[in-house]
């Protein structure tokens, strides 16, 4: 029986292990499927991490290090090159490795750390044949920085996520011509300053209302079709648009990787793909928590590290049996509040409540009902979908509560 | 001098070549693609169809319920996952009804087993998420499910294990005929030379590209044209919406759009069914896609189609007479041309059926001695037991090593898709062979990896790996900084 198994070493599992360590517990195991920690940090070589956790713009493998440091000052043990097979409800993990075979390990507590992937081309129903040159930006993000190894020469990117337009700045610098970016909403689902400094200060022309509607070529991609879409995001005919390309870069989406948790009957939220989890960051089965990517798809890896920690001081309160509950809150929203991280509180203690907005509003007012009954709200100039939002809301606020809603009024941008 | 030339690696010419494998003979396959299984056998339904469609006493009729009675063992044999699911054929209304009462004549004339008509309610207690509106079925009990490019490859791997060669990247430019032999040139295609082969014997198995074979061989009596049918795949979390495969009442195009799950726990849907020119075109279509969630919709409820994990498209070569065309014009060269559905369940009774055919015209066949029918199993870890896994992992670390995450495919499997026959050369290969790549994330985060294996393997430099052959390299050269170092 070891106290503590999470799964995933990236910086979610990392920050989530140093928190459970420096909370008193020893019998920590990390089970990381790639060579070494960091996960996807280590192939996100531009800077702009870290700027709320450290007070200083880090690469991602510099992120990544300053937790690696963390865990290894503390000698918590790590399984790298392991794939976790399954997960069951009462905690007993699978995992496979070259060294082992497979084996498992029963755990008093699981943090749940497996981050997220890309969306895939085909979940789009892109029309055309399938050549090479069709990539997530991810993937190539890893084949430029990791492999060393040039996609393409041009290229047209279908999404505004903050890896596409890394990769767009990314692949201009390594001498390709980044043609098009499209968006198929009309406003970019990543951060304003990726938008800036990612593709203004190159030139790189933002389609807004956009989408590939074909995919050209037979071995190789040799261009696409893009086209205007309308309110109900469906192509219009007459702004249909030919652009020669040798690489199509897809960055359409993010998805949390819950293949274990539904293995551990873990209850999903159908709008963030990952557990329903309380404040404590406690999924639906009890001793198993989820934090990072696998819960909630996060902007900033700093608010993923913060996140982790939550998880780790809960994880360690489990194995020391002093995980109490003494309240049980639903907190729902509207439909211009997309959802919110938790989706329950059980204690009566200050929690902070994190959320995604539908759409761009500018002059927002957050409103919290108890009960139906407004009792708190905060103003923000603007927000955006791209970028995630919180509320603090006080511990006198959760008193004799039942339900508490979120509600955006403002102004469509 | 080969005995005999098989032209296209597709499921007629993999079972052929298999088949003849077992006499005495020197077999070469040529295949104008970098793999086997790529044309009508790449993207298809895999279904091993009962036999009540095609019209009695044709011989698509017969050649199918002959190769749907050896499918079994056949996959056995070659070690293929196959399931006997069942299948039903759905009506709507009194019209229907009448379509499926001729189905169920003419499938008791052409010798199909247990057939049945069911109510609508029977319909519905078997298959609970069929339409409420469904007043009737065809039940044919002896329908299955089998994956039709790992028949292909199996077979074509077994019939190498048994001396046959493979010659790949060979597109035939020419056939002249000689005193006692086919004299066949292929083409340029980078990276190879022209090539010549020489064989006493020649079998036209080319699909969609039959027609235009048999003229190099000086015969003008085939007709092929492609006939474009699109699907859509759905996650395995869906492959359990219907335990049968599910058909509409059939049209004179076809039977409408099907709803199966797939040997492998997925959920597919489609064909499509668009006559076309172009016989490279496997484009998907905006309509078709459209055409396929509304009619699929309409047989089954509760189809979760947010769940799409990729759409595809392939060709079959539709004939123009309605029936398979296996016919000999020229001395020593047989066509099986217009194999279309039910070719994939008919492949072994055709292999037999032109093994004959051969004998007919004078190629001697002495069984061999040494002849091994069953193919050893290549990818048996992922049918293992926990116990069985470990011992193959002390013994070859590689599977311990998990490349793909969503389809849980280790690198051990990787290399034996690399060296047993057929080996697989690209990337498209390792995944018709192993499955990585072809998961929820479609090969995002294991096909830089799979990339590294494929070249240390192949001994070539990994920014020259192609995704399906020449031409579809994975990147266009180095970055600026491993350019430098």
């Amino acid at each position: 029986m070891t106290d503590l198994v999470i799964i995933g070493g990236g910086p979610a599992g990392m920050s989530a292990a140093v928190a459970a360590y420096d909370e008193g517990v020893r019998d920590i195991l990390i089970l990381e499927r790639d060579e070494g920690l960091g996960g996807i940090l280590q192939q996100c070589i531009h800077n702009g991490f870290g700027l709320h956790r450290f007070g200083e713009e880090l690469t991602g493998p510099e992120y990544a290090w300053r937790y690696e440091q963390q865990v290894r000052e503390r000698k918590i043990p790590i399984k790298s090159r392991t794939m976790v097979l399954s997960v069951t409800p009462d905690r007993v993990i699978t995992a496979t490795n070259e060294e082992e075979g497979i084996f498992s390990i029963e755990a008093k507590a699981v943090i749940l750390a497996m981050g997220c992937r890309e969306r895939a081309k085909g979940s789009l129903n892109i029309a055309g044949k399938r050549p090479a040159g069709i990539y997530s930006a991810g993937t190539a993000q890893k084949l430029v920085n990791q492999k060393g190894y040039l996609p393409g020469k041009n290229v047209v990117i279908l999404g505004s996520g903050d890896i596409g337009l890394i990769m767009a700045r990314r692949m201009t610098l390594e001498g390709a011509k980044v043609k098009a970016v499209c968006e198929l909403m009309p406003y970019s689902g990543g951060l304003a300053r990726n938008i800036e400094q990612c593709l203004n200060d190159f030139g790189i022309p933002l389609k807004l209302s956009h989408t590939v509607v074909e995919i050209h070529g037979k071995d190789r991609i040799e261009g696409v079709t893009i086209a205007k879409v309308d309110e109900r995001r469906r192509p219009i005919e007459e702004t249909k648009e030919y652009i020669t390309c040798d690489t199509l870069l897809l960055s359409v989406g993010l998805i949390p990787e819950n293949e274990l948790s539904l293995q551990a009957g873990i209850a999903l939220d159908p709008v963030t793909g990952g557990p329903i989890v309380d404040q404590n960051r406690q999924t639906s089965q009890e001793g198993i928590f989820a934090c990072g990517n696998v819960l909630h798809v996060h902007d900033l890896v700093d608010f993923v590290s913060e996140e982790a920690e939550i998880a780790g001081h809960s994880a360690a309160a489990f194995v020391r049996g002093k995980l109490g509950a003494d309240r049980d809150i639903s907190l729902v929203t509207d439909g211009k509040i997309r959802y919110t991280v938790p989706r329950r509180i059980t204690q009566g203690k200050d929690v902070t409540v994190y959320f995604r907005v539908a759409d761009r509003y500018r002059n927002v007012k957050i409103t919290v009902r108890r009960d139906g009954e407004a009792v708190y709200s905060v103003k923000k100039p603007r927000t955006a979908p791209g970028e995630m939002e919180s509320i603090r809301i006080k511990e006198a606020l959760l008193e004799g509560a039942g339900e508490l809603k979120l509600e955006l009024e403002g102004e469509r941008d | 001098m080969y005995d005999i030339a098989i032209i296209g690696a597709g499921i007629t010419g993999g079972m052929l070549a298999r088949t003849l494998a077992a006499y005495d003979l020197k077999i070469c396959i040529l295949e104008k693609e970098n793999d086997v299984a790529m044309g009508a056998t790449r993207a298809n339904s895999g279904i091993v169809h009962a036999g009540y469609d095609a019209e009695e006493g044709s011989l698509k009729a017969k050649l199918n319920v002959r190769g749907s009675e050896m499918m079994e063992t056949v996959a056995r044999e070659l070690g293929v996952p196959y399931r006997n699911n069942g299948s039903m054929v759905i009506g709507f209304n009194e019209d229907d009804r009448k379509v499926v009462e001729q189905l169920y004549r003419r499938g008791i004339k052409n010798g199909v087993k247990n057939l049945r008509i069911l109510t609508g309610e029977e319909a519905r207690r078997l298959e609970p998420n069929l339409s409420e509106d469904v007043v009737c079925a065809l039940y044919a009990p002896s329908c299955a499910i089998i994956c039709p490019y790992e028949l292909a490859i199996a077979a074509v791997g077994n019939a190498m294990d048994n001396g046959a060669e493979l010659l790949l990247n060979f597109e035939v430019q020419g056939i002249e005929k000689k005193e006692e032999y086919y004299e066949i040139v292929s083409g340029t295609r980078e990276p190879e030379c022209p090539r010549k082969v020489q064989a006493r014997y020649v079998v036209n198995a080319a699909g969609v590209y039959s027609d235009e074979i048999a003229k190099l061989a000086g015969d003008h009596t085939i007709q092929v044209h492609p006939r474009r049918g699109e699907y859509l795949l759905l996650d395995k979390t869906c492959g359990a919406l219907v335990s049968h495969t599910i058909f509409r009442t059939p049209s004179p195009k076809g039977k409408g759009i099907l709803i199966t799950p797939t040997v492998d726990g997925n959920l597919l849907l489609g064909p499509t069914s668009v006559d076309r020119e172009d016989k490279e075109d496997t484009a998907t279509t905006a309509e078709g896609i459209a055409r396929i969630m509304e009619q699929a919709g309409e047989n089954v409820r509760n189809i979760p189609f947010q769940k799409v994990i990729t759409s595809f498209s392939g060709l079959r070569a539709a004939g123009n007479t309605g029936d398979f065309i296996i016919t000999s014009h020229r001395p020593g060269f047989i066509n099986a041309a217009g194999i279309e559905s039910p070719g994939l369940t008919a492949a072994p009774a055709i292999a037999e059926y032109i093994t004959d055919m051969l004998k007919d015209q004078g190629l001697k066949m002495e069984a061999r001695a040494d002849y091994q029918p069953i193919r050893k199993p290549v990818y048996a870890f992922r049918e293992a037991s926990v116990e069985e896994k470990n011992e193959m992992i002390r013994k070859d670390k590689a599977y311990g090593r998990v490349v793909c995450r969503c389809e849980t495919v280790t690198e051990g499997e990787i290399l034996a898709a690399i060296h047993t026959n057929p080996p697989a050369r690209d990337l498209d290969g390792i995944k018709r062979r192993t499955r990585a790549q072809m998961g929820r994330c479609q090969g995002g985060f294991c096909m830089p990896h799979i990339a590294e294996l494929l070249a240390r393997e192949l001994g070539i430099p990994c920014e020259t790996v192609t995704k399906s052959g020449p031409g579809s390299e994975i990147s266009m050269g180095r970055t600026k900084e491993s350019r430098e170092s």
